[in-house]
This record gives C-alpha cells, sequence and structure tokens, in this order.
C-alpha cells in the first residue's frame, strides 16, 4: 500500500481516537440524569408551546406535570388547547385523577360592523391594530370598537380566527378555538374574552357583545347595536339567576352564572346581546333573525 | 458656520408660506368649546355649572393635582354644558361649552396694548401668577409652565434658553409673535429670567427668519441679560434638549430634564403670554394659529380665542380648499391628522395645516434595505430600524435597552427612510408597552 495512505490512515484514526476517547469520558463525567417521563409526557401535549398553561412552552408544562405526579396531584395544571382529552391520557399516564375544566372559547365582546357602525375616518397606517390605536380613537365615532386591522387573525396560531370583510369583524371558528388566549393579548381594545364554550351538541352560549363604556345615548348614535346600559337584561335575569351586572355603562354577563337560557336576548332594544341558539324574538320586535357573530360547526 | 446640534436632524422645505400674514384677530365664534384637559397632566376640575354667566378671563376650571393647569373662559357668555369633545386624536375629553354673549372681560384684566415694562413682582409670586394664569408651554407639549420654575433642590440654574425656532415647516406663529410682539416678549422673558432666578436668557432663531433675528437683536438692546442666537437650519431644533445643545453645547443626559444642565426652555408664545399675564393680568385664553396650505386662499396667523372650532378658523382663510387630503393639528412632522373640523383649538394648537390628496399619502412600505439613513438622521442617536423590529415583534425588554424611550417622536426617521417604513409609529406603540411595563413594575 502506498506509504501517503499508511500515514494518512494511521494519523486521522489517532485523531479520532482520541477525541472519542475524550468525548467518551466527558459524556460519563457529565452526565445529566433525565426523567424519561418528561419527554414521553411532552409528546402527549399539543406541542403549541402558546403558553396557555402558565408554563414557557409544553416542555415546561411537562417538567410540572411530572414533579407534581410525583406528588400524587396534578390537579393544579391544564392545558386548555389540549382541554379535557389530552388531560384525560397524561392522568391515565399517571395513574391520577386528571385536572377538569370545562370547555372555553374565545368570544369578541363587538359587533361594530359597517352596517351597525359607520365608519367615519379612513386609516392609511400600518395594518396593526396596536398602531392604530396609539394614532387615533377609532375608524368609527365609538372608541370602544374593534379596529379591525386584524392583531387577533395574526395572533391567533390555530386558524381559528379570520376578517370577515363584510362586517370588518374577526369571526372565530368554535372548533379551531383552544382558547389559549393570545387573541386576548393582541387585542389592544381588549375586545376578547375566554368564556365557557356552552353545554350541548350545538353548545348554548348569551354574552353581550359589547366593550362600550359610553352614556347610552352617546354610544346609540355611535353603533346601533350598543349596549346602552338600561338595564332591562339585568331586570330581568334578577328574576332567574341573576347572571347579569352593570358596570361603568356596561353590561356583563357571568358565564358561571349564566345558564343560557336567552330569556335577556330579546329583552335588549339595541340588540346588543347574542346568543349561538336561535331565540324567538318579541312579538312587538320586526322578528330580525339575531345574528350569532361566531361560526359554530360543531 | 452657524450653531445648531451636532447629532442628526433633517432640512424639510420649510414653506411658512403664511410668514408674510400679519396677526389677525379672528371674529368671535357664537359658540366656543373649551377643553379641560389642555396639558400634559390632570385635567382641571370644572368650577361652572350649565346656566352661569361667565366673563372672558373667568377662571372655569381649577388645576387637580401636580402638574395641571387652570383653565379661563375665553369668552363672555353662559355655560350651555359640561360634556365631553373629541382632542385631535379622536378620543372624547371633558369640556366647557359656552355660548357668547358681547365680548366682556373679568375685573382687571388690561386689554390696552401699553407697554408695561416695570417687573414689580418677586420670583414666588411671578411662579404663583404664571399657574393662577394657566400658562402651559405653547410650542405643542403644553406642559405646564409653573412647574418648569419650582426648581428642584440642589440644582442651580444659570441660563433661560428661549425657543424662537420654529423648525416646524409650514408654522409661522412663532415668527409673527417674535416680530409684532417683540417687546411685551422680551418682558415676558425678562420675567421668565427673574423666575428662574438666572441672569442670562438665550433666544434661539433658526437663519430663515432674518427679519426676526435682526429685530429682536435691535429690541433686545435694552436688556444685557438676553442674547439673540442664529441658528442654522435644523429640523428638530426646537425640540428642548436639541435646542440646549444648540444654544449652550450642554447635553442634557437620558431620560433627565433640562433642569440637569442648569438650563429651562421655553417658547416665545410662552414669553408673550406670561407677559400678558403678569403685567396685564389676562390669563392664557387665546393664541395665534398659523392657518395654512399649498392651496389655502389666504394662508393666516389667527389670534385665536381658545375652544373656537377648527372649522371657523378654515373658514377665515378661505375655505377648505377642494383637493384637501388631510387636515392637521400641528406642523407635518409632528402633528396629527384630525377627523372631525368642529374640535377646538387648544392653548398647545399652533397651527391648522390642509395637505393636498398627493401630499398625504402614506409610501408605500417596503422592506428594509439596512442603509442606516434612519440611524444617520436620529437626533437622540437611536435606532429607529431596530426599535421598530423589536416593537414588531414584542421584544419590549429589548427595545427599552435600546432606548426607545428617549424617541421624541420628531418623525426624521420616517421622513427619511427610503422603503416608506413607518418607524415612528412602530417606536409610539413599543413607548406605550414599556411605559404600562414600568408602571406595572413600579406597582409590585
Amino acid at each position: 500500500m502506498d506509504s501517503t495512505v499508511m500515514y494518512s490512515l494511521l494519523t486521522l484514526g489517532g485523531i479520532a481516537s482520541v477525541f472519542a476517547m475524550i468525548l467518551y469520558f466527558v459524556a460519563k463525567r457529565f452526565h445529566i440524569e433525565e426523567d424519561p417521563q418528561v419527554a414521553e409526557v411532552e409528546s402527549m401535549l399539543p406541542g403549541i408551546n402558546c403558553g396557555a398553561c402558565g408554563y414557557p412552552g409544553c416542555a415546561g408544562l411537562a417538567e410540572a406535570l411530572v414533579e407534581a405526579a410525583g406528588k400524587k396531584d396534578i390537579s393544579g395544571l391544564y392545558c386548555p388547547p389540549g382541554g379535557g382529552e389530552t388531560m384525560g391520557a397524561i392522568a391515565e399516564y399517571f395513574g391520577l385523577a386528571a385536572a377538569t375544566s370545562a370547555a372555553t372559547v374565545a368570544v369578541l365582546r363587538c359587533n361594530g360592523s359597517f352596517a351597525h357602525s359607520p365608519r367615519t375616518t379612513e386609516y392609511d397606517g400600518p395594518s396593526s391594530c396596536a398602531v392604530a390605536h396609539k394614532l387615533g380613537a377609532s375608524v368609527s365615532n365609538c372608541i370602544y370598537s374593534c379596529l379591525g386591522e386584524g392583531d387577533c387573525v395574526t395572533a391567533c396560531n390555530f386558524e381559528a380566527l379570520y376578517m370577515d370583510p363584510t362586517t370588518g369583524l374577526p369571526v372565530v371558528i368554535d372548533n379551531n378555538c383552544t382558547s389559549c388566549g393570545a387573541c386576548v393579548t393582541a387585542c389592544p381594545r381588549d375586545l376578547f374574552e375566554i368564556r365557557l364554550l356552552g353545554k350541548g351538541k350545538k353548545p348554548r352560549r348569551v354574552w353581550i357583545a359589547c366593550h362600550s363604556h359610553d352614556r347610552g345615548a352617546v354610544a346609540k348614535k355611535n353603533c346601533s347595536v350598543a349596549c346602552i346600559a338600561c338595564g332591562k337584561c339585568v331586570r330581568t335575569c334578577d328574576t332567574i339567576v341573576k347572571a347579569i351586572s352593570m358596570k361603568d355603562n356596561l353590561a356583563y354577563i357571568d358565564p358561571d352564572i349564566c345558564i343560557a337560557c336567552g330569556k335577556c336576548v330579546p329583552e335588549c332594544p339595541t340588540g346588543a346581546i347574542l346568543a349561538t341558539f336561535p331565540v324567538k324574538a318579541k312579538q312587538e320586535d320586526s322578528g330580525e333573525p339575531v345574528s350569532t357573530g361566531t361560526e359554530n360547526t360543531h | 458656520m452657524s450653531k445648531t446640534f451636532p447629532m442628526g436632524g433633517i432640512h424639510p422645505p420649510d414653506t411658512k408660506i403664511a410668514a408674510p400674514a400679519a396677526i389677525t384677530p379672528l371674529p368671535l365664534p357664537a359658540e366656543v368649546i373649551i377643553p379641560l384637559g389642555q396639558h400634559i397632566g390632570a385635567p382641571a376640575q370644572p368650577i361652572v355649572k350649565a346656566g352661569d354667566k361667565v366673563k372672558a378671563g373667568q377662571l372655569i376650571g381649577e388645576t387637580a393635582g401636580f402638574i395641571s393647569a387652570n383653565i379661563h373662559s375665553s369668552v363672555s357668555g353662559t355655560v350651555k354644558k359640561i360634556d365631553d369633545v373629541a382632542d385631535p386624536s379622536g378620543y372624547p375629553k371633558k369640556a366647557v361649552y359656552i355660548t357668547v354673549e358681547g365680548d366682556e372681560w373679568a375685573e382687571g384684566i388690561d386689554r390696552s396694548t401699553t407697554l408695561k415694562k416695570e417687573i414689580t413682582l418677586d420670583r414666588e409670586s411671578i411662579v404663583e401668577k404664571i399657574k393662577a394664569g394657566g400658562i402651559v408651554g405653547m410650542g405643542g407639549a403644553s406642559f405646564p409652565t409653573n412647574v418648569k420654575y419650582m426648581v428642584p433642590e440642589g440644582k442651580t440654574p444659570d441660563t433661560l434658553v428661549i425657543n424662537g425656532v420654529e423648525c416646524e415647516p409650514y408654522l409661522t406663529a412663532d415668527h409673527r409673535v417674535m416680530l409684532e410682539h417683540a417687546d411685551e416678549m422680551l418682558v415676558g422673558i425678562e420675567i421668565l429670567r427673574i423666575a428662574l432666578g438666572v441672569e442670562k436668557a438665550v433666544i434661539g432663531i433658526e437663519e430663515n427668519k432674518p427679519d426676526a433675528i435682526k429685530h429682536l437683536k435691535e429690541r433686545s438692546a435694552d436688556y444685557p441679560g438676553i442674547t439673540v442666537e442664529s441658528l442654522h437650519m435644523q429640523y428638530p431644533q426646537g425640540a428642548e434638549k436639541q435646542l440646549i445643545k444648540a444654544c449652550t453645547g450642554r447635553e442634557v443626559p437620558s431620560g433627565k430634564l433640562p433642569i440637569e444642565v442648569g438650563c429651562a426652555v421655553n417658547n416665545v408664545g410662552t414669553a408673550y403670554a406670561v407677559y400678558q399675564m403678569v403685567q396685564k393680568n389676562q390669563p392664557l385664553v387665546e393664541r395665534v394659529v398659523t392657518v395654512t396650505g399649498k392651496q389655502v386662499k389666504n394662508p393666516s396667523n389667527f389670534r385665536v380665542r381658545v375652544g373656537t372650532s377648527y372649522a371657523a378658523c378654515i373658514e377665515a382663510a378661505g375655505g377648505l380648499p377642494e383637493d384637501t387630503g388631510k387636515v392637521i393639528s400641528g406642523g407635518p412632522m409632528m402633528g396629527m391628522a384630525v377627523a372631525d373640523l368642529s374640535i377646538p383649538v387648544a392653548k398647545g394648537t399652533s397651527g391648522i395645516l390642509m395637505l393636498p390628496k398627493a401630499e398625504s399619502v402614506r409610501p408605500e412600505v417596503v422592506h428594509c434595505i439596512r442603509c442606516g439613513a434612519c440611524v444617520s438622521v436620529c437626533p437622540m442617536g437611536l435606532e429607529p430600524y431596530l426599535i421598530e423590529k423589536f416593537a414588531r415583534a414584542d421584544k419590549w425588554d429589548q427595545a427599552e435597552q435600546r432606548a426607545a424611550m428617549d424617541c421624541m417622536e420628531c418623525g426624521c426617521c420616517s421622513y427619511i427612510c427610503p422603503s416608506g417604513r413607518p418607524l415612528v409609529d412602530y417606536i409610539r406603540v413599543a413607548k406605550g408597552e414599556i411605559n404600562n411595563r414600568r408602571r406595572a413594575r413600579a406597582a409590585q
């Protein structure tokens, strides 16, 4: 054999074995004992690192779960996007009781569409609600309304939101929404709220689709479907479950108390209360169907 | 070469088309809407109610806090109601609506034009009187003037800097005040000099106003403490820190106030308002407003009572040109487009600018080409392209580390950017977010 090839093989082989030895000893010396459970639990989680659980990503929650499992109680931890299914699987893996939490969904608290709240201002700045919110009050006269630039859609990792070009408002696709809360943080006007999905095959829920703290007359002038704080819904609900409260010129339905009976919906003179199910209009009303403002594909 | 500040800055076409127009009083409107929050700080508390008769110059809103200012009625008449009115950005603010009846002034106010030179008051009573007169900085930020003259313990001011720069294109209100009210203004500067307890006062004026420089040099000959400094044209020289650097060579440290380097800065319009209050007892109820634009029939400088609507000012200048794309409150660099012309002129409204459609559109936004133009024009030495990137990525800590809070939103970066990027818009978002986080940290 050519001596050049020989020498090359010997030299390179020698170097390689020296490094292999070093690597072997380093690996032995600095070995970190890793709990194989963490990796397994992590693989059960959705793997989208949304942070809705309060930990910095799925690995963080997996570690916390394994640690909690060591103390025989994982009921304090919950993965909102994974929901009951994921938590059930993890609980089964540990042989413990799973944390239960009713399914939730993001809900838009504004119905100021082009038709309901006519646009008075042309916005030509960067397509970002955060910038628009800093620059001026609104595109319509309501200073609480949706700016329609779609920061929520950009923030959503699950394609659960899209802008409806006919209304200028975002629409939540219930089936895709994991209620991770990204849209809640993204909206500079705080228009999204994570609410209970509701019971039933077609989940029933009722909410106030308005976030205006303006006085009734002003709110009504700016938007035809604004909450005018008349208190009719509060009085109606007070005879049923007392789920509705009035604060700062705005009614609020507590989802934990609301039984989604829908009695308040036809009471509202402006139609600011929306429901996911058809509600029979009162006799004197024009009988217009109540818009649901949400795409429900259940 | 004449003095200027050393870092950054631009020189947009100054377009001072209203400069030759002498100050003319605007006819009294039928109704005024006087916002209770015309200044930085807490809005004033109304002390009148619907149905009350008020006289011009009468106190109608009292200060509510350390940084706040009194509000006076600018007309005589009857209070119609106290209700919300939109500010230039569209957000509602409490305001007093007054129906105008005649023009009767409150007792003690001297409306004559005779010059009163003798300053009889001492330091404390001057500051007290400035506070009573509701005087705020008239260069645009509307910071309550009396607060600037409450020198904190351990600081020894030595120079009063007077801002006659008016570096914003189009605006000529300060220019006209310097030409037509030089004597009153100089007395006002003397008063401020006494209030600050210093010997020296410097008036900084840009070279594009040679008539004002000449006039003030002549008139100030009687005042040994006052010097007139002719400055090279460079926007934003009217900014406090830049003006101090240009006039005195001192640099105000990041996040600190001018008093740190022994200076206080006030606008020429403020000096005139101080004269009116201290010598003539007239509170700040009117100001000079430039109403201008390339297609405006008569670009004018009006003496406007606070609370008069923008629409009335525009009407007096020959009406809204057909080709108007945006109406700007203030100058083209830092002013904001208004959505509604029924909003009132406030103490800080320096100009109403009507931009033609072609000039009021934003450029198309393309990618940053890393040319560094924004860095080279930033007068605060920031990296606007980087702060914009951080703001777009929600990286607020990094934006704060890169001194986003030092940005004064002068707009040089957005002006110069060849890619038309909305740099200031995003820096403003970052500043808001950093402020929120600082408040949250402080609350912990």
